[in-house]
């Protein structure tokens, strides 16, 4: 089984007013089709900054990274967005739906810019927020629902385009433990029917439910533990 | 993404901000409205003077006294009736060449009175001008060389003097002289901003003897054709310096008068569009400035776009819509009421406007360029937004 997506040394250097400021300094990280792995470390460590590259959002400076088996460094903006929707689906801490677009039309906003027809896109968008657990809210819009409510239909958005890795950022961050739990629930489900799931976390307890943990520190792993 | 899906998207956006969007509109709106309403009113009053102008007849040459330039004072006229002839043998048709001596004169019948312009003319005026008789007859060549005092009523001074009453016949007096009705001309209306039909043509001999003196003002003369009429002007002038050795004189056609009244009203139209355009700007400029707010506002909304899998042209695309959307909504309403105005303005004013298509179709065209040119920038900048940058943005 290849690897959903391999990093070799990866660095990532940003100038800022002409001083150079190194975020990860050579990380290398496999991550496989099944894994479900937490990413912990406190802010500055470079967590963040290695989700945005394993999400092909940003690109290395150093080393090699391999998403779906590509080479991102080749890539121009507009291949790694058709990257990115094909391969990696996004789910944020603060949910980042569209505010006036309802629950099936936030779902199927990936389809879009993959040219799918409308109808086609809301069936699609349909069928993921009932595996979500949200069939009754379809033309809810995100204001008429609760937190945990709004992350599921951000982890349906996540799902629609069939993505091979789930990224995670602090999933459970806006929401009260008991939410929480069912969130993670959801994703570790979902594990369960093969996709990779990639936690982003500094909630040491959430980290611990994963199968792999990875804990970061200046920009660099300084542990690797499997359960 | 798919186009139709592009605009399916722009236009949620415009009516997500329905107050911002009608009033960024609104710029364009003005500025299409100000470009057809204005440029309509300078095509037609270019259209209504021609066609006064014309109307004049056709191949007519025009001799006044003195030079036509800029800055140069009306000359007292030194022509009389021996020059007439004189022109006439030049143009060898003494039927061609008309004279005329006219003065702003009360008119009388009974009791009633009117303000009359007296044309003291030739015999053979109506087949010089375009002048067509409603009743009676017009003067006879005895009439001009007996200087007998008959009279050819405008249709507006023999109303006022007459009412429904038939004039032919009837005595009035021109400036306290007597004189007898034997005509009267069709009604003829405005041209050039003179009354026509106040006017009131006598023989050029009695006219003469009215005012006390053997001048006349000017002369017309109706080419046989059009090629010939350059030709006719430049010898009829040097005919009448040769005889008047200290005066100037000037000829000009149809044409010309028609060419310098079309280039100063070209150059309104112009001047008006011009103005009208840098409103039309000013509103470009203005969404211009209310697409980079939306980018601003919505750099949230990009950054998750991009996540998901929106490519720079599409999010370019989506901007770039929205604000030719705009313009272009803004262009249609903006026809709208300038030819609505245009409209108006012909109707209840003696101003009268013409839309042309070419005019409809420029506003527009330029409206939906305007959306392009200014939208580009703030589409280009969200287009370019670093998705990290732009999801971290609160």
């Amino acid at each position: 089984m290849t690897a959903a997506i391999v990093a070799t040394e990866v660095s990532r250097t940003y100038d800022l007013d002409g001083v150079s400021v190194s975020a990860l300094r050579g990380v290398s990280l496999t991550i496989e089709p099944t894994d479900y792995l937490a990413i912990v470390g406190t802010s500055g460590s470079g967590k963040s900054t290695l989700m945005h590259l394993l999400g092909g959002l940003d690109r290395p400076t150093g080393g090699t990274l391999l998403i779906g088996g590509r080479d991102v460094s080749g890539l121009t903006p507009g291949e790694m967005a058709k990257l990115r929707n094909e391969t990696i689906g996004f789910v944020f801490q603060s949910f980042h739906l569209l505010a006036r677009t309802t629950a099936r039309d936030n779902v199927a906003l990936p389809l879009v810019y993959r040219g799918i027809g409308r109808r086609e896109r809301r069936q699609r968008a349909t069928e993921m927020l009932e595996r979500v657990g949200l069939a009754h809210r379809l033309d809810h819009r995100p204001n008429q629902m609760s937190g945990g409510e709004q992350q599921r239909v951000a982890i349906a958005r996540a799902l629609v385009t069939g993505p091979s890795v789930l990224l995670a950022d602090e999933p459970t961050g806006n929401l009260d433990s008991a939410t929480g739990q069912s969130v993670l629930a959801l994703l570790e489900s979902l594990n369960g029917e093969g996709v990779a799931v990639v936690l982003v976390t500094h909630d040491r307890e959430v980290a611990a439910r994963a199968h792999r943990q990875i804990v970061m520190k200046d920009g660099l792993i300084v542990s690797e533990a499997s359960v | 993404m798919r186009l139709a899906e592009a605009w399916r998207v722009a236009l949620d956006a415009l009516r997500a901000n329905r107050l911002r969007s009608v009033l960024t509109m609104l710029g364009v709106v003005i500025g299409v409205a100000a470009v057809v309403a204005l440029v309509g009113i300078g095509t037609g009053t270019k259209g209504q003077i021609e066609q006064q102008v014309e109307g004049l007849g056709s191949n007519l040459l025009l001799v006044v006294p003195g030079r036509l330039e800029a800055g140069s004072a009306p000359a007292a006229s030194t022509m009389t009736l021996d020059d007439v002839e004189a022109v006439a043998r030049v143009v060898g048709d003494r039927d061609r060449v008309a004279a005329t001596i006219a003065s702003g004169e009360t008119v009388r019948a009974g009791s009633r009175t009117a303000f009359g312009s007296m044309q003291g003319v030739l015999e053979n005026t109506p087949s010089v001008f375009v002048r067509r008789l409603d009743r009676g007859s017009y003067l006879t060549r005895t009439d001009v060389t007996t200087g007998r005092r008959v009279a050819v009523l405008g249709a507006g001074t023999a109303t006022t003097l007459f009412g429904d009453r038939d004039p032919i016949g009837r005595q009035i007096t021109i400036g306290g002289v007597r004189f007898r009705v034997i005509g009267t001309f069709e009604r003829l209306g405005q041209s050039l901003g003179v009354d026509r039909d106040s006017e009131v043509h006598v023989p050029v001999t009695a006219a003469q003897r009215l005012l006390g003196t053997d001048r006349i003002d000017g002369l017309a003369i109706r080419a046989p054709d059009r090629e010939r009429i350059n030709q006719l002007s430049t010898a009829v002038v040097d005919t009448l310096t040769d005889r008047h050795p200290d005066s100037d004189f000037s000829a000009v056609t149809q044409e010309q008068i028609l060419g310098v009244l079309g280039d100063i009203l070209g150059v309104l139209t112009g001047v008006l569009a011009a103005i009208a355009g840098i409103s039309l700007l000013v509103g470009g400029v203005g969404v211009s400035n209310i697409m980079l707010v939306s980018v601003r506002e919505r750099t949230k909304e990009i950054g998750l776009r991009k996540a998901v899998g929106a490519r720079p042209r599409d999010i370019g695309v989506q901007f770039l819509l929205e604000a030719v959307l705009l313009t272009t909504i803004g262009g249609v309403l903006g026809m709208a009421l300038g030819v609505t105005s245009a409209l108006l303005v012909d109707a209840l004013s003696p101003v009268p406007a013409a839309i042309t298509w070419w005019s409809l179709a420029l506003a527009f065209g330029v409206s939906a360029i305007v959306g392009i040119v200014f939208g580009v920038v703030p589409a280009q900048r969200a287009g370019r937004l670093d998705p990290v940058v732009a999801l971290r943005t609160e």
